[in-house]
């Protein structure tokens, strides 16, 4: 480093500019061309119902991608995300329907269903960090496990049904995912708070630097005096904090959780990371990525709704093959010579 | 004792050829195998096969239904293993998961010489069963279609949300679409929603931005319409006329047509009860006088107002 001189340290800064710049903009390229396709299809692709619409839907992956930007930047993963949305939004429906008689059908219903909820998404994301941490067993192998468990708790509690929250108590819940706030839907603010936060703690804290550290190398980290113990187990809990977030405003949306409940949400949620440019080993982790990964994902699925051109049956083609351009435009570093990471 | 039930279990074959009497060792025993339930139809399949359980063995002290349910196709192929070596059945009732894996697993319990009542899925082998129950899915189509006809008139137009891509789902579409042509219906565009309501809510709302003038919506299923239905409330767009005819019989569902909902005001009927219909069949394989062996081929009522009470279960999961 010391031998490097000023001109060279300015090229060097310069090429990475331009390669950290063509990786934010990656996302945001692949996002504006699906758009531009989405209004050359149908003109109402742009119509002010459907932005909004397509904002909520994304809220859900989004918000629990946040999450799972923190898991995956520290070298972990976590697949019980969609299975423990569901277990949630069940525990939920019948804590809330059970409380109707003592609390009656109003706010301090809901707001002991949402307490809830978080402590819920925070225990169950304890859960998944401890084992890892202090169990010694991978994420992968943690997170398959209670993914199959919160799954068939779901099954359990619904008798194979479907759960469905007291008709009272949605019509109090219901504005949380309907209405607006300023033109924005709730959920978006919900989305938007959450990705605020969730930038700010990856960039502009210790912890998040901690995240990245042990992402990039476990053991050195443990050797730079980082209780990466903590650190972990903290990235699993932020990731339960999110799915409570995501689950508050999923369930007053149709009032009903059942075994078919956030299904493949999970890989959704680390799709759209590794779209936005996070690292899936570890090491990297962009939220304003992550982001944008969110959206493209809902914007596939709201294009292919809005026309017919292409044969229902290849949907998941045409997924699959956006992934995978998305993810390739913002890897093509060696279009510019220089290779390397940050 | 073990060695007595054994025998007793080997023996009540040939009892019951000779029109023996029963004594508490010699109960006709049905193995009745279906998937587990991991969704909302096959959970009320699983309450209606204990509901018929229960009521049959209090009809008929001597007969021993045996309910096991499976969560893969491999699991239900050793559940049949264990039917016929521990339990010796003498009648298999079985709703198989997947037709090409479990053909041959209950051609075994066939080979072991009894009686065969497949449920809804047919196997890929004619022939292996002496009964076949089933729901009727063209005709789901057709009947859901004939409505349609009779409430729209030419130049209206009706979106169609499907199921998830199978043969069950293209049955009922073809049916559908055999069903309406010539009307003058329009069908805008049809987009799979998986039997699901979190689905049916998206693809609709969809349809909604995309299409300005749509008369009528075909769910082809109770947990779309659900869906299609809080899509419809956003929007704003669940008057002037507007309805939505899914499938199946859910219980909310019938409940709502009982109470003249407008958005629903009809079903189209593929019971989960059906288990239960091939469960009594089963029986009077061995109880009536009549022949029972053939096809038994459930029609898809088309549920209104009038008759919906008698297809409401308020205690069924579905």
């Amino acid at each position: 480093m010391t031998m490097m001189t000023a001109s060279d340290d300015a090229a060097a800064k310069t090429a990475r500019r331009m390669s950290v710049d063509f990786k934010t903009l990656g996302p945001a390229l692949a996002l504006l061309l699906l758009c531009v396709i989405g209004f050359l299809l149908n003109p109402a692709f742009v119509s002010e119902g459907n932005l909004t619409n397509l904002l909520t839907r994304s809220a859900f992956i989004g918000i629990i991608a946040v999450g799972a930007t923190f898991v995956i930047t520290a070298g972990g993963i976590d697949l019980s995300v969609g299975s423990m949305a569901a277990a949630i939004s069940g525990v939920m429906i019948i804590v809330m329907n059970n409380t109707v008689e003592t609390l009656g059908t109003g706010v301090p219903t809901v707001l002991l269903g949402c307490g809830l909820a978080i402590l819920l998404g925070i225990g169950a994301g304890w859960i998944n960090g401890a084992l890892t941490t202090k169990g010694k067993i991978e994420a992968f192998i943690v997170t398959l496990g209670t993914m199959g468990i919160y799954r068939s708790l779901v099954t359990y509690f619904a008798d194979g049904g479907t759960l469905s929250l007291n008709f009272d108590i949605r019509g109090t819940y219901r504005p949380v995912y309907y209405d607006s706030f300023l033109g924005l839907p709730f959920p978006v603010w919900v989305f938007i708070g959450v990705a605020i936060c969730g930038w700010l703690l990856l960039n502009r804290t210790a912890f998040g630097r901690y995240c990245t550290a042990i992402g990039s190398n476990e053991a050195v980290a443990r050797y730079s005096a980082i209780n990466v113990d903590r650190v972990k187990t903290l990235t699993y809990i932020i990731q339960g904090l999110c799915v409570s977030f995501a689950t508050i405003i999923y369930v007053p949306r149709l009032g009903s959780a059942s075994a078919s409940t956030g299904v493949l949400w999970e890989l959704e949620a680390i799709a759209a990371v590794i779209i936005g440019g996070t690292v899936l080993k570890g090491g990297y982790g962009r939220i304003g990525g992550t982001i944008l990964g969110a959206l493209i994902l809902t914007t596939i699925g709201n294009i292919l709704n809005f026309t017919d051109m292409i044969s229902n049956y290849l949907n998941g083609t045409m997924q699959g093959l956006i992934i995978i351009v998305a993810v390739l435009l913002q890897r093509s570093d060696w279009k510019f010579g220089k290779s390397g990471k940050s | 004792m073990p060695w007595k039930s054994a025998i007793g279990a080997m023996a009540l074959t040939g009892l019951l050829a000779l029109g023996g009497t029963a004594t508490a060792d010699d109960k006709i025993k049905i193995g009745v195998s279906y998937p587990t339930p991991t969704h909302a139809w096959a959970a009320g399949m699983n309450w209606h096969a204990e509901q018929a359980e229960k009521r049959l063995e209090e009809l008929y002290p001597d007969v021993d239904l045996i309910l096991v349910n499976s969560p893969d196709p491999g699991a239900q192929a050793s559940a049949l293993e264990d039917l016929v070596s521990v339990h010796q059945i003498d009648a298999l009732v079985v709703l198989p998961f997947e037709s090409e894996p479990l053909t041959d697993p209950v051609l075994n319990v066939k080979k072991s010489g009894a009686w065969i009542t497949v449920v809804d899925r047919g196997l890929s082998q004619p022939g292996i069963e002496d009964l076949y129950v089933a729901g009727n899915n063209p005709e789901l189509g057709r009947v859901s279609a004939q409505y349609m006809k009779g409430r729209l008139k030419e130049g209206d137009n009706i979106v169609i949300l499907r199921g998830i891509p199978t043969v069950i789902d293209n049955e009922r579409f073809d049916a559908f679409m055999a069903e309406i042509e010539g009307s003058g219906i329009n069908v805008l565009d049809h987009k799979h929603a998986n039997w699901n309501r979190d689905d049916g809510f998206e693809v609709m709302q969809d349809f909604l931005s995309r299409f300005p003038d749509i008369d009528a919506v075909w769910a082809q299923d109770d947990d779309i319409a659900v869906g299609v239905v809080a899509a419809l409330k956003q929007a704003g767009r669940d008057g002037d006329g507007m309805f939505v005819v899914g499938g199946a019989g859910m219980k909310e569902i019938i409940k709502g047509i009982m109470d003249g909902d407008e958005l629903i005001p009809v079903d189209v009927l593929y019971p989960p009860a059906m288990i239960a219909t091939a469960m009594d069949a089963t029986v009077n394989a061995f109880k009536s006088n009549g022949p029972v062996a053939g096809r038994y081929i459930l029609g898809a009522t088309l549920i209104t107002r009038e008759n919906a009470e008698s297809y409401y279960f308020p205690d069924s999961p579905f």
